[in-house]
């Protein structure tokens, strides 16, 4: 890893989903909300997952944190709304992978799109855990969802 | 300032002569994180433990008589550097937040705050000397209340008033994140008006200004090491010594009694009653070798450096479209740590941006979130400065913001 190689972190990709966030705000009707904070930097993410029987109907968010944890959340919303809720889960599963396979994952253009973006990140301990926030919360929302579409 | 040289003292911290990535000499401004190590406390430790490494106080031999002593030693020195009538008012503990939860967990055990009584904080705080408060107030059901700080970042000492309830009032002397120096003899007087005690966070202050607890007449003054040129893992706190030989203990274990029995213990005179199991022996070594270098130093030219160079950043800073420092912006009562936000960009994206620099700053929230929402902000990024700290290094940061904006296109 070179640290003064920001360019493999910020990539183009990235910088557009922060500067302009896919699905940004947060919105009815929605299953579950949660809150996720990283403890050490202070980010937050209020995020609200709707399911439609087993279809993810949308993902609303309302997050601060820098542009890794924003650009994370908008291309976490174009990979899961739409997807079937296991289909989604999958996509989490490759891009956690991606995230913490300290730069050594190749990451899969077909299930991940925009989050190959993300594959410099994981060169950058201390960023991973950014990355992941939204994705974090987007796994607890939807269990919470699913929950409750079961019961 | 005769004699303070920074190019000479520059060079007994060899990491400071190092490069980052890319080949970038390091320009290390996150010192109220914690501060570099000169060669002459890395060298008393390791001096202490290839030669006189043993247990203190219970080892019956010549290692064990050499460890003690050595031990000791490091306490006569901050109790000389500090300036406390007595040495055993010098307590280790592994670390500030430590030693402030020491004094809010005996103050609340030996019944100086309870149900009904005030304890008053301030919005300026360090979370570790706020959250040990917000325990105490939890166990004993006193009422925590605080000083707000004004759009400026200094102390509103009229945001609230002390009455005969208020048993303690625990403020920071210098505020990590915004750099102010609070006004703590007024601060002492007022309490002391009441009656109430006063503890007060002294981890920027004592590394940066000359401190005399005595003078100051404050109650409880807690520090670390490793802010002030010495090893990380110890802590101290000093307290007056009647109040200490009043107060009941901490962590019970190993060395903090008298005489033990299966059914109950008597304790030790303080400091030890406070000091359970083996302490921070060749930490204390090394804070003894981090004191005598900063009295070599001579504290007031320490200070001196600080303003200087804080002064410098400050009128170079204010200069930059776009930043905003959140604190005081003139050089007047303010300590060398400078928080700021940069519109448009996240202060982790700053910190990376001066980090691929090789600027090394810290961004967050610096464990002060309820001060950071008084300034309507989530974070900071935040450079602080140090007696190595050289003009140059503050022209790299002002380089490393203009190359950040340029980057984000902010």
């Amino acid at each position: 890893m070179n640290a003064s190689n920001v360019d493999a972190l910020y990539q183009e990709i990235i910088l557009d989903h922060y500067k302009h966030p896919h699905g940004a705000g947060l919105r009815e009707p929605f299953g579950a909300e949660v809150h996720h904070v990283n403890p050490t930097c202070g980010d937050e993410i209020t995020l609200r997952v709707h399911l439609e029987g087993s279809r993810v109907a949308d993902v609303s968010y309302d997050s601060v944190g820098c542009s890794i944890s924003q650009a994370s959340a908008s291309v976490l919303n174009d990979l899961v709304v739409g997807k079937d809720v296991d289909d989604a889960l999958t996509t989490l599963n490759a891009f956690q992978e991606l995230m913490q396979g300290r730069g050594q994952v190749e990451p899969d253009e077909d299930v991940l799109e925009d989050g190959i973006a993300f594959a410099g990140v994981a060169q950058f301990p201390a960023r991973v855990k950014c990355a992941l926030l939204s994705w974090m919360a987007w796994k607890d929302a939807v269990a919470q969802a699913s929950a409750k579409e079961d019961s | 300032m005769t004699g303070f040289d920074v190019e000479a003292i520059r060079k007994d911290f060899p990491i400071l002569s190092r490069t980052m990535a890319g080949d970038r000499p390091l320009v290390y401004l996150d010192s109220a994180n914690t501060s570099q190590k000169p060669r002459q406390v890395v060298e008393a430790i390791e001096r202490h433990y290839l030669e006189h490494n043993a247990n203190v106080a219970r080892a019956m031999h010549q290692l064990g008589a050499e460890a003690s002593e050595a031990f000791e030693l490091g306490r006569d020195k901050v109790a000389a550097f500090i300036g406390a009538p007595r040495r055993e008012e010098v307590v280790f503990t592994k670390n500030a937040s430590e030693a402030l939860n020491l004094v809010a967990r005996v103050l609340g055990d030996g019944g100086r705050v309870g149900a009904g009584d005030e304890v008053v904080v301030t919005q300026m705080e360090h979370h570790s000397n706020l959250v040990p408060w917000q325990l105490l107030a939890q166990r004993t059901g006193a009422d925590l209340r605080w000083y707000g700080v004004t759009p400026e970042g200094r102390l509103d000492l009229d945001s609230h008033t002390l009455t005969e309830r208020t048993k303690v009032v625990a403020v920071t002397w210098v505020s990590n994140m915004l750099g102010t120096i609070n006004p703590v003899a007024e601060i002492v007087r007022r309490a002391h008006e009441v009656g109430a005690l006063v503890v007060i966070d002294a981890s920027q202050a004592v590394p940066q200004l000359p401190v005399d607890v005595a003078a100051l007449g404050a109650d409880f003054v807690a520090f670390t090491g490793h802010k002030m040129v010495g090893p990380t893992g110890i802590g101290v706190l000093w307290g007056r010594y009647d109040l200490l030989a009043e107060l009941p203990p901490f962590l019970g274990g190993g060395e903090m009694i008298e005489t033990v029995s299966m059914e109950r213990t008597t304790f030790a005179a303080p400091p030890h009653r406070f000091e359970a199991g083996t302490p921070p022996i060749a930490q204390s070594v090394g804070l003894g070798a981090a004191v005598d270098y900063l009295t070599d130093l001579g504290m007031e030219n320490v200070a001196a450096h600080e303003q200087q160079i804080t002064a410098y950043a400050l009128s170079a800073m204010n200069e930059l479209p776009g930043v905003t420092i959140v604190g005081p912006k003139e050089p007047v009562d303010r300590g060398g740590a400078i928080s700021f936000t940069i519109d448009g960009v996240h202060p982790h994206d700053v910190a990376q941006l001066l980090d691929s620099q090789g600027v090394a700053v810290r961004a967050g929230h610096h464990c002060a979130k309820p001060l950071h929402q008084c300034f309507g902000v989530q974070s900071t990024t935040r450079a602080s400065f140090y007696l190595y700290t050289t003009e140059a290094e503050i022209d790299a940061l002002v380089a490393g913001i203009r190359h950040t904006q340029s980057y984000f296109g902010a």
